[in-house]
């Protein structure tokens, strides 16, 4: 019969096709973004954040950059800047999902632990020329955020979305480019959940000497932590870019450690204690210190 | 006698045309946003960049060039397979209208910007609900054809056909569920990881219904065509058929593996993967036992080729993908060039190769004549083949490189490289890619040549037209 009647087929394809579908993705809702998976710290996207997210979208930067952060070593220890693997949680507010499947560009899920400077001069030099900041870089130019944000849909936005939002966030989009948005997006990203910040505190070595204090021992090591954590705003030659030159520092290692360790957030200087332990961050002092005297 | 003048086929030519210029339009594209990979300073902002354009190629070539032929290749199968002319040929041309403004649409659409940024699933609402029209509209008049068929039995081509029909439509209909913030821009209805579990369920399963069902449908159709055998064996066939659709479903989650998807969901994606090459063999070992006793045809005859090549590439990828739906291998690949590499086996060699050679074939029957030049398509074929061949194995080699390379740690645990160490790595490999891009076009030239030249062999002999 089945062989000849194409009604019975098609509703028996379709009961057939639908099994699978019930029970790995129809049921999974029952307790996928439920009470249990529940983080209390993330909060909804703001106006000005929302339309970062929307920018990225628009831009398909999930072509390039995934955004979770798995739970193998290689991945927390990357991408994690301190914050672990993704939770289901951490993302009830995205519609859509921006996981993607491929890495062209490192995963952005805890970029804004990485770069958590309020005036996000990184991200403004790196976006608009991204090879002044990492030469070898393959990603595009996009210096055309520099424009006026557009804001029409900015409050609708929220209401669609059902997230709150307050007049003064309304506000604060005046005035504000695409590269203003994209930035606060970039810099909430990752930052809701509760961080490693004790290991910063560990991070205060009991005595402030720097046991690496012969560079012959560390160089190599040292340099290689120095080109992966710093070059990219200090320059590859300790000259300066973004952040001030190092070449030769006059600090005291003490003081060296202390503002690697825990960064300088008003100038832009992200803190190292979540991902380098104090052996690395006293390696570096002494090739920071290299050629001072 | 002449039996082919019963059928209606003027839409079967307008979607072969069509599909074939947005298949163009898709490797282009494609080596345009490699050689960006190579070069960025090749990106011109803002509608020109990466970004906005590898979804103008992706989807150029799974709803330009895949559906487009699919369409075409359904009309022609069911037509044959039912001895029943197309049930509206109006409907039919009104339809490959719809087609060619809404892909138009959507290349323009993607390159200003306006997506729903879900792979596969890019365009924007009004697009998508154009799309899903457009299937129904082709669904209804194939269907009704089927209904309405002078031969009772039903081959098996026909319930690969039915079936893409109705799995399509569920797939494409709960994945875009959206709601509209105005004509160009639409937040999805899932969110975060329910939303990662539905794209995903429809990303696989789009591979399912569209790049493995219907080339299937088309292969067990054009083999026996080809080379006058029957199939080896149609109960395999079946049984094949049932297992294949009811294990896709669950296989999903392998996309998605060490991600917060809930673990079951990604062990059960894993497993039901892995059984899936038992119903994936089963179509590559019918048509290998086909050829039983006349092997020699892949020698003498071009047509051969490309359906034997097709579905071999079919029995490479259903192997692969098993493969790398594996956690442990899963971590190390995913994310990398290594799955690049696989997708494009799949659409350069399986489905393409198989589309190649039904297309000579339908060209050659509907113009009622020889092909142009067996000499061009044989060249065609290698070209094709060996433009993919890189392809995908200089991918696999970038993508074992960065993987390892992005895996490996010092003895106290720390990252040994930096991620841009990694992709200097794999930069060489970029630039082959984009060779090998050119190889594969310069094989899809003489393709285009050599139907355009059958096509009017055949309008120039006093042959009698339908």
């Amino acid at each position: 019969m089945l062989e000849k009647n194409p009604v019975i087929f098609i509703i028996l394809a379709f009961v057939v096709i639908m099994i699978g579908t019930t029970i790995t993705m129809i049921a999974p809702f029952k307790w996928i973004n439920s009470e249990s998976d529940k983080i209390a710290e993330v909060k909804p996207y703001t106006p000005l954040q929302q339309e970062g997210r929307d920018l990225y979208m628009r831009e398909g930067c999930n072509n390039c950059h995934s955004q979770t952060v798995r739970t193998l070593a290689a991945d927390v220890e990357r991408y994690g800047n301190g914050g672990g693997y993704s939770k289901s949680g951490e993302f009830v507010y995205d519609r859509p999902h921006l996981w993607g499947s491929r890495r062209t560009g490192p995963d952005l899920a805890r970029i804004g632990l990485k770069y958590p400077d309020p005036k996000g001069a990184w991200h403004r030099k790196h976006m608009a020329d991204p090879q002044s900041v990492v030469p070898a870089s393959n990603m595009p130019a996009y210096a055309f955020l520099n424009t006026p944000l557009d804001t029409t849909y900015s409050e609708r936005k929220m209401k669609l979305l059902k997230f709150p939002y307050t007049q003064a966030d309304l506000d604060d989009l005046k005035g504000k480019t695409e590269m203003d948005a994209m930035i606060a997006y970039m810099r909430k990203l990752g930052t809701d959940i509760p961080v490693k910040k004790a290991a910063a505190a560990l991070q205060t070595p009991v005595t402030l000497k720097n046991p690496f204090s012969d560079l012959k021992t560390v160089e190599k090591e040292a340099e290689a932590i120095y080109k992966q954590q710093c070059a990219s705003c200090h320059g590859e030659k300790r000259e300066g870019t973004l952040g001030p030159a190092l070449k030769g520092s006059a600090r005291s290692d003490a003081e060296l450690f202390t503002i690697i360790s825990k960064g300088i957030e008003a100038n832009g200087m992200p803190p190292f204690a979540a991902s380098l332990d104090a052996q690395k961050i006293w390696k570096l002092v002494t090739y920071i210190k290299l050629d001072s005297k | 006698m002449k039996a082919s003048t019963r059928y209606v086929d003027d839409s079967v030519k307008g979607f072969i045309t069509w599909s074939i210029i947005w298949g163009t339009i898709a490797v282009v594209v494609g080596i345009l946003i490699s050689l960006q990979l190579a070069w960025p300073q090749l990106n011109v902002a803002p509608y020109l960049t990466y970004g906005r354009l590898r979804p103008i190629h992706t989807n150029a070539g799974i709803f330009g060039w895949g559906i487009g032929s699919f369409i075409a290749m359904f009309f022609y199968i069911t037509q044959r397979l039912t001895k029943t002319p197309l049930w509206s040929p109006k409907l039919a041309r009104v339809t490959l209208w719809i087609f060619n403004v809404a892909i138009a649409s959507a290349a323009v659409t993607l390159a200003m910007g306006i997506n729903r940024t879900k792979e596969y699933a890019e365009l924007e609402w009004p697009l998508a609900v154009i799309v899903a029209i457009i299937w129904v509209l082709f669904s209804i008049n194939v269907f009704m054809t089927i209904l309405k068929r002078k031969e009772e039995q039903m081959y098996i081509s026909l319930w690969y056909i039915m079936a893409a029909l109705v799995g399509v439509t569920v797939l494409y209909v709960v994945n875009n569920l959206g709601m509209p913030l105005h004509l160009f821009k639409s937040y999805s209805a899932f969110a975060g990881t329910n939303d990662a579990n539905v794209q995903w369920w429809y990303g696989h399963n789009a591979v399912a219904m569209v790049l493995t069902v219907p080339p299937l449908a088309i292969f067990y159709y054009f083999l026996p065509k080809i080379t006058n055998n029957p199939i080896y064996s149609h109960r395999m066939g079946i049984i094949a058929f049932w297992s294949l659709i009811f294990m896709y479903l669950w296989t999903g989650a392998h996309h998605l593996l060490w991600t917060p998807v809930p673990d079951w969901i990604q062990t059960v994606a894993m497993a039901f993967s892995i059984m899936l090459i038992a119903p994936s063999w089963g179509a590559v070992i019918n048509g290998y036992l086909t050829m039983n006793g006349q092997w020699e045809k892949m020698k003498s005859n071009y047509l051969v080729k490309f359906m034997i090549v097709g579905i071999t590439f079919y029995g490479l990828q259903t192997l692969q993908g098993p493969m790398q739906s594996i956690r442990s291998f899963s971590a190390f690949i995913h994310y990398t060039d290594w799955v690049p590499g696989h997708v494009h086996m799949g659409t350069m060699g399986w489905v393409s190769m198989v589309l190649f050679g039904a297309t000579y074939y339908v060209a050659t029957t509907l113009s009622d004549t020889e092909v142009y030049s067996v000499k061009l398509a044989n060249a065609h074929f290698w070209l094709v083949l060996i433009g993919q061949l890189i392809y995908s194995i200089t991918m696999w080699i970038a993508g074992v490189q960065q993987g390892s390379m992005l895996l490996a740690t010092n003895p106290d645990g720390t990252l040994h490289y930096s991620f841009m160490e990694t992709m200097i790595a794999i930069f060489p490999y970029y630039k082959i890619r984009a060779v090998s891009g050119f190889i594969y076009l310069a094989g899809l030239a003489l393709f285009i040549y050599n139907i355009y030249k059958t096509f009017q062999k055949g309008a120039a002999a006093p042959a009698v037209k339908a």
